[in-house]
Protein backbone atom coordinates (compact mmCIF):
# COMPACT_ATOMS: atom_id res chain seq x y z
CA UNK A 1 0.00 0.00 0.00
CA UNK A 2 2.95 2.30 0.68
CA UNK A 3 4.13 1.46 -2.84
CA UNK A 4 0.81 2.73 -4.22
CA UNK A 5 1.05 5.93 -2.17
CA UNK A 6 4.63 6.53 -3.31
CA UNK A 7 3.65 5.88 -6.92
CA UNK A 8 0.71 8.30 -6.81
CA UNK A 9 2.78 11.03 -5.13
CA UNK A 10 5.56 10.51 -7.68
CA UNK A 11 3.08 10.68 -10.57
CA UNK A 12 1.59 13.87 -9.14
CA UNK A 13 4.90 15.74 -9.01
CA UNK A 14 6.16 14.51 -12.41
CA UNK A 15 5.33 16.47 -15.55
CA UNK A 16 1.60 16.55 -16.27
CA UNK A 17 0.71 15.14 -12.87
CA UNK A 18 -1.38 18.13 -11.87
CA UNK A 19 0.30 18.78 -8.54
CA UNK A 20 0.01 22.57 -8.82
CA UNK A 21 -3.43 22.57 -10.45
CA UNK A 22 -5.56 22.96 -7.32
CA UNK A 23 -3.18 25.37 -5.69
CA UNK A 24 -2.99 27.50 -8.84
CA UNK A 25 -6.77 27.64 -9.10
CA UNK A 26 -7.05 28.63 -5.42
CA UNK A 27 -4.46 31.37 -5.88
CA UNK A 28 -6.19 32.76 -8.99
CA UNK A 29 -9.62 32.77 -7.31
CA UNK A 30 -8.43 34.52 -4.16
CA UNK A 31 -6.48 37.11 -6.13
CA UNK A 32 -9.39 37.84 -8.49
CA UNK A 33 -12.15 38.17 -5.87
CA UNK A 34 -10.89 41.48 -4.39
CA UNK A 35 -10.55 42.84 -7.93
CA UNK A 36 -14.14 41.89 -8.69
CA UNK A 37 -15.75 42.82 -5.38
CA UNK A 38 -13.81 46.03 -4.83
CA UNK A 39 -11.15 47.00 -2.32
CA UNK A 40 -13.41 47.76 0.69
CA UNK A 41 -11.68 45.93 3.61
CA UNK A 42 -14.91 45.57 5.62
CA UNK A 43 -16.75 43.83 2.78
CA UNK A 44 -13.78 41.57 2.04
CA UNK A 45 -13.43 40.62 5.71
CA UNK A 46 -17.07 39.51 5.80
CA UNK A 47 -16.93 37.35 2.67
CA UNK A 48 -13.40 36.01 3.26
CA UNK A 49 -14.34 32.80 5.13
CA UNK A 50 -16.83 31.78 2.48
CA UNK A 51 -14.56 32.64 -0.45
CA UNK A 52 -11.62 30.75 1.05
CA UNK A 53 -13.70 27.65 1.70
CA UNK A 54 -15.46 27.71 -1.69
CA UNK A 55 -12.07 28.20 -3.33
CA UNK A 56 -10.55 25.27 -1.46
CA UNK A 57 -13.56 23.07 -2.30
CA UNK A 58 -13.49 23.84 -6.03
CA UNK A 59 -9.70 23.52 -6.17
CA UNK A 60 -9.99 20.11 -4.57
CA UNK A 61 -12.74 19.09 -7.01
CA UNK A 62 -10.70 20.19 -10.02
CA UNK A 63 -8.19 17.35 -9.90
CA UNK A 64 -10.54 14.64 -8.66
CA UNK A 65 -12.16 13.43 -11.88
CA UNK A 66 -8.85 11.93 -13.05
CA UNK A 67 -8.29 10.06 -9.77
CA UNK A 68 -9.42 6.67 -11.08
CA UNK A 69 -9.98 7.55 -14.74
CA UNK A 70 -6.25 7.58 -15.56
CA UNK A 71 -5.71 4.19 -13.91
CA UNK A 72 -8.74 2.86 -15.75
CA UNK A 73 -7.53 4.08 -19.14
CA UNK A 74 -4.05 2.57 -18.92
CA UNK A 75 -5.36 -0.70 -17.51
CA UNK A 76 -3.70 -0.46 -14.11
CA UNK A 77 -7.06 -0.37 -12.31
CA UNK A 78 -7.85 -3.86 -13.65
CA UNK A 79 -4.44 -5.04 -12.52
CA UNK A 80 -4.84 -3.42 -9.10
CA UNK A 81 -8.20 -5.15 -8.77
CA UNK A 82 -6.49 -8.51 -9.31
CA UNK A 83 -3.60 -7.64 -6.97
CA UNK A 84 -3.39 -8.74 -3.32
CA UNK A 85 -4.40 -5.26 -2.11
CA UNK A 86 -8.11 -4.95 -1.33
CA UNK A 87 -10.00 -2.41 -3.42
CA UNK A 88 -11.01 -0.53 -0.27
CA UNK A 89 -7.35 0.07 0.53
CA UNK A 90 -6.67 1.17 -3.05
CA UNK A 91 -9.44 3.79 -2.72
CA UNK A 92 -8.26 4.97 0.69
CA UNK A 93 -4.62 5.23 -0.40
CA UNK A 94 -5.48 7.08 -3.60
CA UNK A 95 -7.67 9.51 -1.64
CA UNK A 96 -4.82 10.01 0.83
CA UNK A 97 -2.41 10.72 -2.04
CA UNK A 98 -4.92 13.22 -3.45
CA UNK A 99 -5.19 14.92 -0.07
CA UNK A 100 -1.41 15.11 0.34
CA UNK A 101 -0.95 16.65 -3.11
CA UNK A 102 -4.01 18.93 -3.12
CA UNK A 103 -5.46 19.33 0.38
CA UNK A 104 -2.25 19.93 2.33
CA UNK A 105 -0.91 22.63 -0.04
CA UNK A 106 -4.31 24.38 0.20
CA UNK A 107 -4.21 24.29 4.01
CA UNK A 108 -0.70 25.73 4.02
CA UNK A 109 -1.45 28.41 1.42
CA UNK A 110 -4.79 29.51 2.88
CA UNK A 111 -3.46 31.74 5.73
CA UNK A 112 -1.14 33.56 3.31
CA UNK A 113 -3.91 34.13 0.77
CA UNK A 114 -6.35 35.11 3.54
CA UNK A 115 -4.34 38.32 3.97
CA UNK A 116 -5.43 39.33 0.47
CA UNK A 117 -9.06 39.00 1.59
CA UNK A 118 -8.50 40.90 4.87
CA UNK A 119 -9.61 37.97 7.02
CA UNK A 120 -9.95 39.24 10.64
CA UNK A 121 -6.95 38.36 12.85
CA UNK A 122 -8.51 35.87 15.29
CA UNK A 123 -9.75 33.63 12.46
CA UNK A 124 -6.39 32.54 11.04
CA UNK A 125 -5.88 29.63 13.42
CA UNK A 126 -9.45 28.43 12.87
CA UNK A 127 -9.03 28.75 9.09
CA UNK A 128 -6.03 26.40 9.10
CA UNK A 129 -7.69 24.05 11.58
CA UNK A 130 -11.01 23.90 9.70
CA UNK A 131 -9.33 23.29 6.34
CA UNK A 132 -7.06 20.70 7.94
CA UNK A 133 -10.11 18.92 9.35
CA UNK A 134 -12.32 19.36 6.28
CA UNK A 135 -10.09 18.76 3.25
CA UNK A 136 -9.66 15.00 3.96
CA UNK A 137 -13.45 14.71 3.69
CA UNK A 138 -13.35 16.61 0.37
CA UNK A 139 -10.78 14.16 -1.02
CA UNK A 140 -12.62 11.10 0.27
CA UNK A 141 -16.09 12.17 -0.92
CA UNK A 142 -14.55 13.14 -4.26
CA UNK A 143 -12.88 9.74 -4.55
CA UNK A 144 -16.30 8.15 -4.09
CA UNK A 145 -17.69 10.36 -6.87
CA UNK A 146 -14.75 9.52 -9.12
CA UNK A 147 -15.29 5.81 -8.46
CA UNK A 148 -18.95 6.11 -9.52
CA UNK A 149 -18.12 7.58 -12.94
CA UNK A 150 -14.86 5.74 -13.63
CA UNK A 151 -15.88 4.01 -16.85
CA UNK A 152 -17.52 7.03 -18.44
CA UNK A 153 -15.92 9.27 -21.00
CA UNK A 154 -15.98 12.87 -19.82
CA UNK A 155 -17.23 11.73 -16.42
CA UNK A 156 -16.02 14.95 -14.80
CA UNK A 157 -19.28 16.85 -15.28
CA UNK A 158 -21.41 14.05 -13.89
CA UNK A 159 -19.00 13.61 -11.01
CA UNK A 160 -19.23 17.30 -10.11
CA UNK A 161 -23.03 17.12 -10.11
CA UNK A 162 -22.96 13.99 -7.93
CA UNK A 163 -20.34 15.25 -5.53
CA UNK A 164 -21.34 18.89 -5.00
CA UNK A 165 -24.44 18.11 -2.89
CA UNK A 166 -22.31 15.80 -0.75
CA UNK A 167 -19.80 18.64 -0.30
CA UNK A 168 -22.43 21.03 1.07
CA UNK A 169 -22.26 20.03 4.79
CA UNK A 170 -18.47 20.21 4.76
CA UNK A 171 -18.61 23.64 3.17
CA UNK A 172 -21.30 24.96 5.51
CA UNK A 173 -19.60 23.88 8.71
CA UNK A 174 -16.11 24.79 7.52
CA UNK A 175 -17.03 28.28 6.43
CA UNK A 176 -19.22 28.72 9.52
CA UNK A 177 -16.32 27.86 11.83
CA UNK A 178 -14.10 30.47 10.21
CA UNK A 179 -16.89 33.06 10.13
CA UNK A 180 -17.62 32.56 13.83
CA UNK A 181 -13.94 32.89 14.69
CA UNK A 182 -13.81 36.09 12.63
CA UNK A 183 -16.59 37.52 14.83
CA UNK A 184 -14.78 36.45 18.02
CA UNK A 185 -17.33 33.69 18.68
CA UNK A 186 -16.39 30.15 19.71
CA UNK A 187 -15.99 27.96 16.56
CA UNK A 188 -16.03 24.67 18.47
CA UNK A 189 -19.41 23.31 17.38
CA UNK A 190 -18.93 23.61 13.61
CA UNK A 191 -15.37 22.32 13.97
CA UNK A 192 -16.60 19.25 15.83
CA UNK A 193 -19.27 18.62 13.19
CA UNK A 194 -16.61 19.03 10.50
CA UNK A 195 -14.40 16.47 12.25
CA UNK A 196 -17.41 14.15 12.44
CA UNK A 197 -18.03 14.45 8.68
CA UNK A 198 -14.39 13.67 7.97
CA UNK A 199 -14.32 10.70 10.34
CA UNK A 200 -17.55 9.35 8.86
CA UNK A 201 -16.50 9.73 5.24
CA UNK A 202 -13.01 8.31 5.79
CA UNK A 203 -14.52 5.37 7.67
CA UNK A 204 -17.39 4.51 5.34
CA UNK A 205 -16.77 5.82 1.84
CA UNK A 206 -13.80 3.56 0.93
CA UNK A 207 -16.21 0.61 1.12
CA UNK A 208 -18.85 2.35 -1.00
CA UNK A 209 -16.25 3.52 -3.53
CA UNK A 210 -14.66 0.06 -3.78
CA UNK A 211 -18.10 -1.42 -4.44
CA UNK A 212 -18.75 1.14 -7.18
CA UNK A 213 -15.34 0.43 -8.75
CA UNK A 214 -15.93 -3.31 -8.83
CA UNK A 215 -19.25 -2.79 -10.60
CA UNK A 216 -17.70 -0.38 -13.09
CA UNK A 217 -14.89 -2.81 -13.93
CA UNK A 218 -17.26 -5.54 -15.06
CA UNK B 1 -2.11 -27.05 -8.36
CA UNK B 2 -4.95 -27.11 -10.79
CA UNK B 3 -7.51 -24.83 -12.33
CA UNK B 4 -10.72 -26.69 -13.01
CA UNK B 5 -13.58 -24.90 -14.75
CA UNK B 6 -16.92 -26.65 -14.71
CA UNK B 7 -19.92 -25.80 -16.86
CA UNK B 8 -19.01 -22.11 -16.93
CA UNK B 9 -21.20 -19.48 -18.55
CA UNK B 10 -20.20 -15.85 -18.84
CA UNK B 11 -21.62 -12.71 -20.39
CA UNK B 12 -20.47 -9.33 -21.58
CA UNK B 13 -22.73 -6.31 -21.30
CA UNK B 14 -25.61 -8.59 -20.30
CA UNK B 15 -25.31 -10.77 -23.43
CA UNK B 16 -24.27 -14.39 -22.77
CA UNK B 17 -21.24 -15.32 -24.86
CA UNK B 18 -20.01 -18.63 -23.51
CA UNK B 19 -22.04 -21.47 -22.02
CA UNK B 20 -21.27 -24.97 -20.82
CA UNK B 21 -17.50 -24.56 -20.89
CA UNK B 22 -15.45 -27.09 -18.92
CA UNK B 23 -11.69 -27.54 -18.95
CA UNK B 24 -8.75 -28.06 -16.60
CA UNK B 25 -5.21 -26.75 -16.48
CA UNK B 26 -2.64 -28.25 -14.13
CA UNK B 27 0.82 -27.05 -13.14
CA UNK B 28 3.35 -27.29 -15.96
CA UNK B 29 0.68 -26.99 -18.64
CA UNK B 30 -0.18 -24.27 -21.12
CA UNK B 31 -3.62 -23.95 -22.66
CA UNK B 32 -4.17 -21.78 -25.72
CA UNK B 33 -7.66 -20.39 -26.27
CA UNK B 34 -8.73 -19.95 -29.87
CA UNK B 35 -11.85 -18.48 -31.31
CA UNK B 36 -12.99 -15.79 -33.74
CA UNK B 37 -13.25 -12.17 -32.64
CA UNK B 38 -16.13 -11.67 -30.28
CA UNK B 39 -16.26 -15.32 -29.25
CA UNK B 40 -15.68 -14.36 -25.61
CA UNK B 41 -11.96 -14.98 -25.04
CA UNK B 42 -11.43 -11.73 -23.15
CA UNK B 43 -14.70 -12.16 -21.26
CA UNK B 44 -13.67 -15.65 -20.18
CA UNK B 45 -10.27 -14.45 -18.98
CA UNK B 46 -11.78 -11.49 -17.09
CA UNK B 47 -14.25 -13.85 -15.45
CA UNK B 48 -11.45 -16.19 -14.38
CA UNK B 49 -9.43 -13.26 -13.03
CA UNK B 50 -12.38 -12.25 -10.86
CA UNK B 51 -13.07 -8.94 -12.60
CA UNK B 52 -16.61 -9.94 -13.45
CA UNK B 53 -18.93 -12.58 -12.05
CA UNK B 54 -19.73 -15.78 -13.93
CA UNK B 55 -23.37 -16.34 -14.91
CA UNK B 56 -23.14 -19.93 -13.71
CA UNK B 57 -20.63 -22.70 -13.25
CA UNK B 58 -17.64 -23.19 -11.02
CA UNK B 59 -14.04 -22.05 -11.06
CA UNK B 60 -11.91 -24.11 -8.70
CA UNK B 61 -9.06 -21.64 -8.35
CA UNK B 62 -9.49 -18.26 -6.58
CA UNK B 63 -8.42 -15.12 -8.52
CA UNK B 64 -5.71 -14.52 -5.89
CA UNK B 65 -3.64 -17.26 -7.53
CA UNK B 66 -3.79 -15.78 -11.02
CA UNK B 67 -1.67 -13.12 -12.68
CA UNK B 68 -3.86 -11.39 -15.26
CA UNK B 69 -2.44 -9.49 -18.23
CA UNK B 70 -4.92 -7.58 -20.34
CA UNK B 71 -4.71 -5.70 -23.63
CA UNK B 72 -3.57 -2.63 -21.69
CA UNK B 73 -0.26 -2.93 -19.92
CA UNK B 74 -1.03 -0.78 -16.88
CA UNK B 75 2.08 1.36 -17.34
CA UNK B 76 2.51 4.91 -16.10
CA UNK B 77 4.05 6.99 -18.86
CA UNK B 78 6.06 9.31 -16.59
CA UNK B 79 7.62 6.50 -14.56
CA UNK B 80 10.75 4.70 -15.72
CA UNK B 81 10.88 1.01 -16.61
CA UNK B 82 12.42 0.19 -13.22
CA UNK B 83 9.83 2.27 -11.33
CA UNK B 84 6.91 0.70 -13.17
CA UNK B 85 8.13 -2.82 -12.56
CA UNK B 86 9.24 -2.05 -9.00
CA UNK B 87 5.74 -0.79 -8.21
CA UNK B 88 4.07 -4.04 -9.25
CA UNK B 89 6.74 -6.06 -7.45
CA UNK B 90 6.06 -4.10 -4.25
CA UNK B 91 2.29 -4.47 -4.66
CA UNK B 92 2.72 -8.24 -4.86
CA UNK B 93 5.33 -8.29 -2.11
CA UNK B 94 7.97 -9.78 -4.41
CA UNK B 95 11.50 -8.96 -5.49
CA UNK B 96 13.26 -10.00 -8.65
CA UNK B 97 12.82 -6.76 -10.62
CA UNK B 98 16.25 -6.93 -12.28
CA UNK B 99 15.81 -10.63 -13.13
CA UNK B 100 12.43 -9.87 -14.72
CA UNK B 101 13.96 -7.04 -16.75
CA UNK B 102 16.77 -9.30 -17.89
CA UNK B 103 14.31 -12.05 -18.87
CA UNK B 104 12.33 -9.70 -21.10
CA UNK B 105 15.44 -7.95 -22.50
CA UNK B 106 14.67 -4.62 -20.81
CA UNK B 107 17.87 -4.05 -18.85
CA UNK B 108 19.21 -1.48 -21.32
CA UNK B 109 15.96 0.50 -21.04
CA UNK B 110 15.89 0.47 -17.23
CA UNK B 111 16.04 4.24 -16.75
CA UNK B 112 13.87 5.19 -19.70
CA UNK B 113 10.40 6.61 -19.09
CA UNK B 114 7.57 4.40 -20.30
CA UNK B 115 6.27 7.18 -22.59
CA UNK B 116 9.52 6.96 -24.60
CA UNK B 117 9.23 3.23 -25.22
CA UNK B 118 8.01 1.74 -28.48
CA UNK B 119 4.78 -0.26 -28.51
CA UNK B 120 6.67 -3.54 -28.48
CA UNK B 121 8.94 -2.41 -25.65
CA UNK B 122 5.89 -1.39 -23.60
CA UNK B 123 4.39 -4.80 -24.23
CA UNK B 124 7.59 -6.48 -23.03
CA UNK B 125 7.50 -4.37 -19.88
CA UNK B 126 3.84 -5.30 -19.36
CA UNK B 127 4.73 -8.98 -19.69
CA UNK B 128 7.76 -8.64 -17.38
CA UNK B 129 5.20 -7.70 -14.70
CA UNK B 130 4.02 -11.33 -14.70
CA UNK B 131 7.42 -12.41 -13.41
CA UNK B 132 7.18 -10.18 -10.33
CA UNK B 133 3.68 -11.29 -9.31
CA UNK B 134 4.87 -14.62 -7.91
CA UNK B 135 1.61 -16.32 -8.99
CA UNK B 136 1.48 -19.77 -10.54
CA UNK B 137 -1.30 -19.31 -13.09
CA UNK B 138 -0.80 -16.72 -15.82
CA UNK B 139 -3.99 -15.56 -17.53
CA UNK B 140 -2.89 -13.76 -20.69
CA UNK B 141 -5.03 -11.89 -23.18
CA UNK B 142 -3.30 -11.57 -26.58
CA UNK B 143 0.16 -11.29 -24.98
CA UNK B 144 2.08 -11.05 -28.26
CA UNK B 145 0.35 -8.00 -29.75
CA UNK B 146 2.97 -5.63 -31.25
CA UNK B 147 5.89 -7.94 -30.39
CA UNK B 148 8.47 -8.70 -33.10
CA UNK B 149 9.46 -12.27 -33.96
CA UNK B 150 12.49 -12.27 -31.63
CA UNK B 151 10.42 -10.96 -28.73
CA UNK B 152 7.72 -13.56 -29.34
CA UNK B 153 10.40 -16.25 -29.12
CA UNK B 154 11.80 -14.58 -25.98
CA UNK B 155 8.36 -14.54 -24.41
CA UNK B 156 7.77 -18.16 -25.44
CA UNK B 157 10.95 -19.06 -23.57
CA UNK B 158 9.80 -17.12 -20.50
CA UNK B 159 6.47 -18.97 -20.52
CA UNK B 160 8.27 -22.29 -20.89
CA UNK B 161 10.54 -21.44 -17.94
CA UNK B 162 7.43 -20.59 -15.92
CA UNK B 163 5.85 -23.94 -16.82
CA UNK B 164 9.06 -25.72 -15.86
CA UNK B 165 8.77 -24.33 -12.32
CA UNK B 166 5.30 -25.84 -11.96
CA UNK B 167 3.38 -22.80 -13.19
CA UNK B 168 0.61 -22.82 -15.75
CA UNK B 169 -0.53 -20.44 -18.45
CA UNK B 170 -3.85 -19.76 -20.10
CA UNK B 171 -3.34 -17.77 -23.29
CA UNK B 172 -5.77 -16.23 -25.71
CA UNK B 173 -3.67 -15.83 -28.83
CA UNK B 174 -3.67 -16.37 -32.57
CA UNK B 175 0.10 -16.43 -32.91
CA UNK B 176 2.27 -19.51 -32.56
CA UNK B 177 4.35 -18.92 -29.44
CA UNK B 178 6.74 -21.76 -30.13
CA UNK B 179 5.06 -23.88 -27.48
CA UNK B 180 4.26 -27.11 -29.35
CA UNK B 181 3.34 -28.80 -26.06
CA UNK B 182 0.51 -26.34 -25.41
CA UNK B 183 -3.00 -27.72 -25.73
CA UNK B 184 -5.47 -25.77 -27.82
CA UNK B 185 -9.05 -25.12 -26.77
CA UNK B 186 -11.41 -23.82 -29.42
CA UNK B 187 -14.18 -21.72 -27.90
CA UNK B 188 -16.47 -21.84 -30.94
CA UNK B 189 -18.46 -24.94 -29.79
CA UNK B 190 -19.26 -23.23 -26.50
CA UNK B 191 -20.98 -20.23 -28.00
CA UNK B 192 -24.03 -19.33 -25.98
CA UNK B 193 -27.39 -19.16 -27.65
CA UNK B 194 -28.64 -15.58 -27.64
CA UNK B 195 -31.38 -15.50 -25.06
CA UNK B 196 -33.11 -12.96 -22.88
CA UNK B 197 -30.94 -11.16 -20.35
CA UNK B 198 -30.51 -13.72 -17.60
CA UNK B 199 -30.06 -11.40 -14.63
CA UNK B 200 -32.93 -9.16 -15.59
CA UNK B 201 -33.06 -5.85 -17.32
CA UNK B 202 -30.84 -4.03 -14.80
CA UNK B 203 -27.76 -6.08 -15.57
CA UNK B 204 -26.94 -4.04 -18.67
CA UNK B 205 -26.66 -0.94 -16.49
CA UNK B 206 -24.51 -2.39 -13.73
Amino acid sequence: MIALLVRDLRLAVRAGGGFGLGLGFFLILVVLVPLGVGPDPAVLGVIAPGILWVGALLASLLSLDRLFALDHEDGSLDLLATSPIPMEAVVAVKALAHWLTTGVPLVLAAPVLAILLNLPGPAYGTLVLSLGLGTPALSMIGAFGAALVVGLKRGGLLMSLLVLPLYVPTLVFGAQAVARAAQDLAPDTPLLLLAGITAGSVGLLPFAAAFALRINLR
Amino acid sequence: MELRVTNLACARGGVPLIAGLSFAVTGGEALVLRGPNGSGKTTLLRTLAGLQPALSGEISCPPEQMAYAAHADGLKSTLTVTENLGFWAAIHGQGGVSEAMAAMNLTELAERQAQNLSAGQKRRLGLARLLVTGRWLWVLDEPTVSLDADSVALFGAVVRAHLATGGAALLATHIDLGLPEARVLDLAPYKAAVTALPAGFDEAFL
